[in-house]
């Protein structure tokens, strides 16, 4: 008896130690597999996604690495990541802009075969893609900088004249020609990197770059003036509301008549009164207030007094 | 007693039966695995589109998808659920087609890397390597466990960035740099000198899915002339999973008892088939989960036929 409960202790005591040998060295692959995982999140910025690709993350838990992608690319310029910490995921598909950039197919054939929709298959018009984004990023070296003309960039752009578009600049260095700029727009700018091939340098001074790094975001807060305004069909800040200058005690600008004006110690009273606190003397459409004189020698410009300084308007 | 001994493995089953009855089924798994891969790779150099993509996912006639369902089941872990219809059923077919013909037959007609590992074990043989680190059968299951709790946890198809089976399958049809070869080698060299089988039978968590997903099939190694075993033990060298084959052999004996390799795990490689000299077994076709091949009645008197046999 004593000796089978032995033996059973003793091979439970086997089982349980096997057991524990095994989900250790299973947990140790695991956590070898998730940090690997971990630092291979971010793609290298010079390989960019097929078109249509979702967001970076979620590619990377929808893509299964199958590769028809590459086999439906028309062209041949997709390629799967090798295995290694510098590429992106293993077996996901990628392009190099400088060597085989994006032809733009109007038919798309790389998305609409991905099985598994890491190719959004919503994506049914090129322009709309949004592969990376071209960047100027050199100035120092881009030659329409210099004061040559290329333009090779704009005039080779898939979306001509709206993803990058010549903004002429007066070159300043021989004061009498223009400089041909080209500027990237985001809007438009598709990311299928056929500047960046095209660029004649011998190093590209305009690369594609994934969104994350060529573009800033606002914080949320931020609301565009202009924008709300032409939302709403008016401005939201009321505009009877008057601007208020951080002008020294006693002076005041005049909305109206855009005139800078000394409040009357002995009138001060009336002015708060009718200025209900924040409004300026006279109010909107009325006259200058009572008691408020126009300073001699003010210039019609109240920025011209805030420069000159407080003591020349006291 | 009767044991053969390693370097006359395999000999009597060629006398018995011939090149091609000894090596029928290694030779149909060789060119069952080297078609597909030509069948990939038809297309982008001949323009033969039998099958595009890979095994992870890939067009039939560009008309039919297929998805595999171990990397289906590693997105679903990772939280994807934007996939599309295309995707269920693909993984709907390929799922159907192993549940059928058993999980693991994947492994051993399919999959490029058991190439691999039956050299190592081939080399092992040869060499006379014979010892081997214990690795339980039972980590593939954990580490398939394992690889879902890690796609949870890094929101993407981690295993996929190391899985050997992928990646070789993957240079193999597009023709990559050197990872693969140097994945291939690294293999060789764990079945070669750390563990016996220890890849295929011991780790891959593939296998491990495999054969959950073949549990129930019908093509299954049965036994019909198991009578003729004459405790040669060439087959449990040959098996890679040598442990499922005794119930075949032994149970088997017992009235009632269905002579079949019931496990899971097997792979229906076939091997045990071949190199059986007195062909003790074969592959049957078998009713969903009802494995009943022995006649009543089949087992009175084999033990004298046996003995006999060993006798003789």
């Amino acid at each position: 008896m004593a000796s089978g409960g032995n033996s059973r202790n003793m091979s439970r005591r086997r089982f349980l130690a096997n057991l524990a040998r095994t989900v250790g060295g299973v947990s140790l692959l695991a956590l070898g597999i998730g940090i690997h995982a971990r630092s291979a999140k971010a793609v290298p910025p010079e390989y960019i996604r097929p078109p249509g690709a979702l967001d970076e993350e979620e590619f990377l838990s929808a893509c299964i690495r199958c590769g028809i992608c590459v086999r439906d690319c028309p062209y041949d310029i997709l390629k799967l990541a090798d295995l290694g910490s510098d590429n992106p995921a293993t077996g996901t598909p990628y392009f190099i802009a400088r060597t085989g950039p994006c032809e733009m197919c109007e038919d798309i054939p790389c998305v609409p075969n991905c099985p598994t929709n890491a190719l959004d298959h919503s994506l049914k018009d090129i322009t709309k893609a949004k592969m990376g984004l071209a960047v100027l990023i050199d100035q120092e070296t881009c030659i329409a900088f210099l004061g040559l003309r290329c333009e090779v960039c704009y005039n080779v752009c898939p979306v001509r004249g709206k993803a990058i578009t010549l903004e002429f600049q007066p070159n300043k260095r021989s004061g009498r020609h223009a400089l041909f700029i080209p500027v990237v727009h985001s809007e438009h700018c598709t990311g299928c990197g056929l500047c960046e091939r095209a660029c004649i340098l011998e190093r590209e001074a305009i690369k594609v770059l994934p969104i994350r790094l060529a573009k800033g975001q606002l914080g949320q807060h931020y609301r565009l003036g202009w924008e709300e305004k032409a939302r709403r069909g008016e401005s939201l800040v009321n505009p009877d509301s008057p601007h208020e200058f951080n002008l020294p005690e006693g002076v005041k600008y005049d909305y109206e008549t855009g005139r800078v004006y000394r409040v009357d110690e002995a009138t001060d009273k009336v002015g708060k009164s009718t200025r209900g606190g924040r409004a300026l003397p006279g109010g909107p459409g009325g006259s200058p207030a009572p008691g408020a004189e126009q300073m001699p020698g003010t210039s019609a410009n109240p920025l011209d007094v805030l420069n000159r300084g407080l003591q020349e308007a006291k | 007693m009767a044991v053969t001994p390693i370097e006359r493995l395999g000999k009597d089953a060629l006398q018995a039966k011939g090149f091609f009855g000894a090596y029928k089924w290694l030779i149909l798994r060789r060119i069952t695995q080297a078609v597909i891969i030509g069948l990939f790779i038809a297309g982008p150099i001949g323009g033969m589109w039998v099958l595009k993509g890979n095994l992870a996912g890939s067009w039939l006639f560009e008309t039919v998808p297929m998805v595999e369902p171990f990397v289906f089941l590693q997105m679903l872990a990772a939280g994807m659920f934007g996939f599309l219809t295309t995707t269920v059923v693909g993984v709907a077919i390929v799922l159907a087609f192993y549940a059928l013909i058993g999980g693991r037959a994947y492994c051993a007609w399919v999959c490029p890397v058991n190439v691999i590992t039956d050299a190592a074990a081939w080399t092992r043989r040869k060499l006379g390597i014979t010892q081997s680190a214990k690795i339980s059968p039972q980590t593939r299951f954990w580490l398939l466990g394992a690889v879902l709790v890690v796609a949870a946890l890094t929101g993407q198809l981690a295993y996929e960035l190391v899985n050997p089976v992928s990646i070789v399958h993957r240079e193999l049809i597009y023709g990559m740099g050197v990872a693969g070869g140097l994945v291939a080698a690294g293999i060789f060299l764990f079945d070669l000198l750390i563990a016996r089988h220890g890849w295929c039978s011991h780790v891959c968590p593939m296998g491990a899915m495999y054969s959950l997903i073949g549990a129930v099939a019908t093509v299954k190694v049965t036994s019909p002339n198991r009578v003729q075993c004459d405790d040669c033990m060439e087959c449990f060298e040959v098996c890679p999973e040598p442990k499922i084959l005794p119930p075949a052999l032994k149970q088997g004996m017992r009235q009632g008892h269905p002579p079949v390799v019931d496990a899971m795990t097997c792979t229906r490689c076939g091997r045990c088939v071949d190199i059986c000299s007195k062909d003790v077994f074969a592959f049957s076709l078998l009713t969903l989960g009802k494995a009943k091949r022995a006649e009543p009645g089949e087992s009175v008197g084999k033990e004298e036929e046996r003995g006999f046999k060993k006798a003789s």
